[in-house]
């Protein structure tokens, strides 16, 4: 199947299911839905009884202290908690009315729909042009140079790069700035064309103005993809995000709309979190 | 939800807090003590007392820009969020409020001189009743502002209901005088407009009471079911006098 047309058929599908799963009475269902999550390590629970909803037309973000578990409800979102062999799983995470941890959802499928861009730029220690490229490649989204060529541009051009890379694709990846491989790292996750983007700290390593250009990227992405990002900075959560989610000790304390857990929580622990009285 | 009194992380934020807090029951205590001095200046005709009261109204005005000062470079500093955020935007108007407060005051103190000789004039006798009601409004408010006090704001809110009572049958009494006494229409409405200067200090102190229940709670005032105003066409051109 040609990148456009797998394009269009990922929306269409998109728009049978919103119609049908649609319960909530919400004009758009939810994108992801978990509930009853928790997560252990070992015989420590990190998670504790999480339900949350993702919507495709907000952006999402997780605050909480240090170890209070929003990390590891990240990697959950798209099984990267697989990869931790003491880690265990239970209640239900749903991509689309689908269980992604049913034994049928492949895994490898599972993350090119949800993609993840991490705390650290990771390029690969390749080309730019390689670095986008080589998700389609081994999704099969291209048929040919051409249509490789098509990916490349316009993943670089919706994460804001394309600009700045587009007479030297084929210098390495890493020897871009900081801010930039980041963005590079995101066209690489948009590449493959994904539902959902995770956001792990994606501007912690970052300056103020490489920070605000993954902001603004990430205010342009918003309604095409669902966004989780994980954030150790209120004030870009409050910047980015249209819904907020505050998790303590593994627990989610309170999610909402992002201006009103900045004026007016609902719960002391997020008040206290929130105006610097944690701890 | 009240403010739970927990320290912030940064110490430096609590004292800026501690020190606008301070600054507020401040400007608040010298309004309502312009209040009561003007009108024990009205009362014995103290032309000193009413002069001291227009001077001292200049301390309020520099009290009110250096609270303004502050809550700026608060907001601007620490990035203020939630109840911290709603306490100091309510400390922002407040200021303002207060400060206007001081100006009727002051504006009760100027007309002092002008009404030395109405001491025939009936109506005369409801105003110290009235004040002492519009200025227990403003401490009370104020009272409200340092306890985070939501019940306090609502009480002040209902309150003000007498103070407008007041000024409408002190309206009534000094309009009928006026008819019976062409002669004293000057003076009298001198005395209208401190009756006037007195219903709108119940105003601004129901303002500060409708900001104390906004920082407190995060949510609006509910609205008071205000009583029959026989005098509302009238409020408009008489309000513009004070200022």
């Amino acid at each position: 199947m040609k990148y456009e047309e797998m394009q269009e058929s990922s929306e269409s599908v998109n728009m049978t299911d919103s119609t049908t799963t649609d319960t909530t009475g919400e004009t758009s269902a939810p994108k992801m839905t978990a509930s009853h999550v928790d997560v252990f390590y070992g015989d420590k629970q990190a998670i504790k009884d999480v339900s949350i909803d993702v919507n495709m037309d907000s952006v999402t973000a997780f605050i909480g202290p240090s170890g209070c578990g929003k990390s590891t409800f990240l990697r959950c979102m798209n099984r990267m908690n697989d990869t931790i062999p003491i880690a265990r799983v239970t209640g239900d995470i749903m991509l689309e009315g689908e269980d992604i941890y049913a034994a049928s959802m492949d895994v490898v499928q599972l993350r090119a729909r949800v993609g993840m861009v991490f705390q650290k730029p990771n390029p690969f220690p390749k080309s730019i042009y390689d670095n986008i490229a080589y998700g389609p490649r081994i999704h099969g989204l291209a048929t040919g140079k051409d249509e490789l060529d098509h990916i490349v541009e316009s993943s670089l051009q919706r994460a804001g790069l394309w600009g700045e890379v587009k007479d030297r694709l084929q210098d390495s990846g890493t020897a871009l700035s900081g801010g930039q491989q980041q963005r590079l790292c995101i066209a690489r996750a948009i590449a493959v064309d994904p539902e959902v983007i995770l956001m792990d700290e994606p501007c912690s390593a970052l300056d103020p103005i490489a920070t605000a250009k993954i902001e603004e990227l990430i205010h342009e992405l918003r309604g095409r993809y669902a966004i989780v990002i994980v954030t150790h900075n209120m004030q870009q959560a409050a910047r980015v995000s249209q819904k907020t989610a505050f998790f303590h000790l593994g627990t989610l304390v309170e999610y909402g709309e992002t201006t009103d857990i900045f004026t007016n929580p609902r719960e002391e622990k997020t008040r206290d979190y929130i105006t610097g009285r944690y701890g | 939800m009240a403010n739970s009194g927990t320290e912030h992380t940064v110490k430096a934020f609590d004292s800026d807090i501690n020190q606008l807090r301070g600054m507020v029951a401040e400007i608040g205590g010298r309004s309502e003590q312009a209040i009561d001095k003007a009108m024990r200046a009205l009362e014995n005709s103290d032309l000193e007392l009413a002069a001291e009261v227009v001077r001292e109204d200049k301390l309020i005005d520099d009290l009110e820009k250096r609270i303004d000062e502050l809550t700026f470079q608060t907001i601007a500093l620490r990035a203020p969020m939630a109840d911290d955020l709603r306490e100091l935007i309510a400390t922002f108007k407040i200021s303002g409020v207060v400060e206007r407060i001081g100006d009727y005051a002051k504006n009760i103190a100027k007309r002092v001189p002008l009404v030395t000789k109405t001491r025939r004039l009936t109506p005369i006798s409801l105003l110290p009743s009235m004040s002492k009601i519009a200025s227990e409004l403003v401490r009370d408010s104020l009272d409200a502002f340092a306890r985070r006090d939501a019940e306090l704001a609502m009480e002040v809110n209902r309150r003000d209901q007498i103070v407008d009572d007041f000024y409408n049958s002190i309206f009534r009494a000094v309009i009928t005088h006026m008819i019976e006494n062409p002669k004293d229409i000057s003076e009298a409405a001198h005395l209208l407009f401190i009756a006037k200067n007195l219903e709108r200090i119940g105003d601004h102190a129901t303002n500060v009471a409708e900001m104390v229940y906004f920082a407190a709670t995060g949510e609006p005032m509910p609205e008071r079911t205000r009583g029959e105003d026989p005098t509302d066409l009238l409020d408009d051109t008489l309000s513009d006098e004070a200022d």
